[in-house]
């Protein structure tokens, strides 16, 4: 197993947050956050791994076959779920900010300063 | 029955009751539901005080622990020690009362979605006690996420206006991240140790010594945790989120789940990181007092600089978050004790504060203090409640925001002797701020303000949230605060409160005796303590405040500010931009700051 992985993690990471900041596009903000939120399954992923493990599924596997990790599989499920929701609940957001405001641009969503 | 088994009830009861209403609320009459939603979180609340009184007795005795379903390698831990299940208990409370002001509050919803908003706060309620009773790194991550995806919901409840979407997006946008950046630093402790409790970190941790990974591990986590906490520069979402956010969401988002952000950092520090495996305190002590001190005294300017009084009381939020962060950053069980009392102080006074406002709301359609001059003299009764609000807010004996801030400041005064002046100054400022405006709408005092010039600003035109402009004042609108109030004066006189606030202080602080409780059963004496309790110096320090206060508010009306002074708070308003790239920019900017404070940790 290399470390690859981990620099790959903090990579998407890091360019979900670049493309949230200069975001010009709340559609697209939106969708740079479940890129930043990407690099937490590569993570979790890669914390898990062994190397020659097979899937932690013992139904066809000897029970005392070498397998990967299956709590960060769980754990990376659990945080599919959360993300899911949280975009979708923002898309939403987007979708009737676009009715009433007629606009996706931040920049241009200026009632709330000072 | 057992305590330990109460303990998933806490959370479960509040979701089976979102789910009934969801189930049933499109056939409903809106009374009915507003009945269901109120009696599903009363008989949470019920349960949480249940656990509370059990575990808060005086004496040795452990506190209640329960492994759902008996996994104990990488099951679901519930931990109810006293103070997470007293902000339980106070959640639950809180959520009662807001259902019962909100009863008359929201105009008529359309007639298939009544269950909706009752549903709504039942999920939020069983985020909060969940994140507040959980004994699981994962798990506090799961709750902390659902909280932050109804709050999210809840902010922008009435979509037909753009403001609150906006409002909510930032909030949205800005709390993932954090969540995100927590697990990232989960993961790390996960792969470090191959555990996922507190408890059972803490003992792995212990084992090794402490090196670059736990430091970016406690950087991420505590990261997620600040920006829910609102703490510098992860604030920028709050007052956005409040100014826009329906009242009685502003209550419970104000009252609670910023102070949750707070808990969240300490309880993490003290049952993972204390360890000789973790952080060293002098490390942790510096990183936390630098950033509450910036937040305090940000919150305090920007609270002062305010017309819109919904953003008036979210920046003062945001000031006493500061407030609680210095006290938890002394790291005793003094702090911790008085900063829990303080919290508990605050949420009542905070909360009824932010009902009087929704009063104004619906019967002016406006929050603008300039607006406002003068026009609620025909509302004596809500004045009353508004003064008698911020003078608690400001310290002011014997309420249980005046004692909290009282034992936090003598806490805080240990460890640098400075900062009991800086808790008297932020709530003399906050406090004066709520007293300005007070004069100014309820009896007219001073002149009229003209238009000021001082960068970038928010007026407080917005809709009524009832059906139409209310002519009488129902009559929970009024009680509510009222009873609030109350409350948070009972809280610092009874002397049993303070003792057990003492009590549950010192067991949270006592790592050892955490992992030994949840781990191997082993019942926990607190550790030797001094409560809270009522001292000369803290009491004239309360009046100092509350004096300090009225003679700003007093000041303020008569003499209007100078450009001068505008001019000078003006660079620092323009950072509250309203635009989430500038939001993220700062959480990361904010992310390397306690890097960069918390990296001598590595020894």
């Amino acid at each position: 197993m290399t470390v690859l992985p981990y620099p790959v993690a903090g990579w998407i990471f890091l360019i979900g947050v670049y493309g949230l900041v200069t975001s010009r596009n709340l559609i697209h903000a939106v969708g740079c956050l479940a890129v930043t939120q990407s690099s937490t399954y590569v993570l979790l992923l890669a914390v898990g791994y062994r190397d020659g493990g097979t899937a932690p599924v013992f139904a066809d596997a000897p029970t005392d076959s070498r397998v990967v990790d299956p709590v960060v599989q769980a754990l990376a499920l659990t945080d599919i779920v959360v993300g899911a929701t949280v975009t979708a609940l923002l898309l939403a957001l987007v979708v009737q900010l676009r009715k009433r405001h007629g606009t996706v641009d931040p920049d241009a969503l200026s009632e709330l300063k000072g | 029955m057992d305590t330990a088994r109460l303990l998933p009830l806490v959370v479960a009861v509040p979701l089976l009751g979102a789910a009934v209403l969801v189930a049933t609320g499109r056939r409903l009459p809106r009374l009915v539901s507003d009945i269901v939603g109120c009696a599903f979180a009363a008989a949470t609340a019920a349960l949480a005080l249940l656990v509370l009184f059990r575990a808060g007795h005086p004496g040795p005795g452990t506190y209640p622990v329960e492994w759902v379903g008996g996994w104990r390698r990488v099951g679901i831990v519930l931990v109810g020690d006293p103070l997470g299940a007293g902000l339980a208990a106070l959640v639950s409370l809180l959520v009662v009362t807001v259902l019962v002001y909100s009863w008359r509050y929201f105009e008529e919803p359309p007639r298939r979605h009544t269950g909706s908003f009752p549903a709504l706060i039942l999920v939020f309620q069983a985020g909060m006690c969940g994140f507040a009773l959980t004994g699981d790194l994962f798990n506090a991550f799961v709750f902390f996420e659902l909280m932050g995806v109804v709050a999210y919901a809840l902010t922008g409840f009435r979509v037909e206006e753009p403001k609150p979407l906006q409002g909510a997006l930032a909030f949205g946008v800005v709390n993932s991240l954090g969540g995100y950046a927590t697990l990232l630093g989960i993961t790390l402790l996960y792969a470090r140790t191959g555990e996922l409790g507190f408890a059972q970190i803490g003992r792995r941790l212990d084992a090794d010594g402490p090196d670059g990974l736990v430091l970016a591990a406690f950087v991420l986590v505590t990261t997620g945790l600040l920006v829910k906490a609102a703490a510098v520069p992860f604030h920028f979402w709050l007052p956005d989120a409040h100014a826009v956010a329906p009242t009685p969401v502003c209550m419970l988002l104000s009252g609670v789940m910023v102070e949750l952000g707070v808990y969240g950092v300490a309880r993490v520090y003290w049952t993972v990181f204390s360890g000789p495996g973790g952080l060293s305190h002098p490390d942790v002590t510096r990183a936390l007092l630098v950033l509450g001190v910036l937040t305090t005294l940000l919150g305090a300017a920007m609270c002062w600089r305010q017309r819109h009084l919904k953003r008036l009381l979210a920046f003062s939020t945001v000031a006493h978050t500061g407030l609680f962060l210095i006290g938890v950053a002394v790291l005793t069980p003094e702090g911790i004790s008085g900063t829990a009392l303080y919290v508990l102080g605050h949420a009542g006074v905070k909360a009824a504060l932010f009902a009087c406002v929704g009063v104004l709301l619906d019967r002016y359609a406006t929050v603008d203090e300039h607006e406002l001059f003068a026009r609620a003299r025909e509302l004596p009764e809500v004045g009353v409640l508004f003064a008698v609000g911020g003078l608690a807010l400001s310290g002011l004996p014997p309420f249980a925001s005046g004692l909290g801030k009282a034992a936090a400041e003598e806490a805080a005064g240990h460890t640098a002797g400075w900062l009991p002046a800086l808790y008297v100054l932020v709530s003399a400022v906050t406090g004066g701020a709520v007293l300005r405006a007070g004069l100014r709408i309820f009896a007219g005092v001073g002149r009229r303000p003209g238009k000021e010039e001082g960068g970038p600003e928010t007026t407080g035109e917005e809709e009524p949230e009832t059906g139409g402009r209310l002519g009488r004042i129902p009559v929970p609108l009024l009680a509510v605060p009222a009873a609030l109030l109350a409350a948070s004066l009972a809280l610092g006189v009874i002397p049993a409160v303070a003792s057990a606030v003492g009590r549950a202080g010192a067991l949270f602080t006592d790592t050892g005796g955490y992992r030994r409780t949840v781990l191997d059963g082993h019942a926990a004496a607190a550790p030797a303590h001094l409560p809270p309790h009522w001292q000369l110096t803290g009491i004239l320090l309360g009046l100092l405040s509350a004096a300090l206060a009225i003679a700003l508010a007093t000041l303020a009306v008569r003499r209007p500010v100078h450009t001068g002074a505008a001019a000078l708070f003006a660079p620092v308003r323009r950072l509250q931009s309203g635009h989430i790239g500038d939001y993220v920019a700062w959480l990361v900017a904010g992310a390397a700051l306690l890097t960069v404070l918390t990296v001598p940790g590595i020894r």
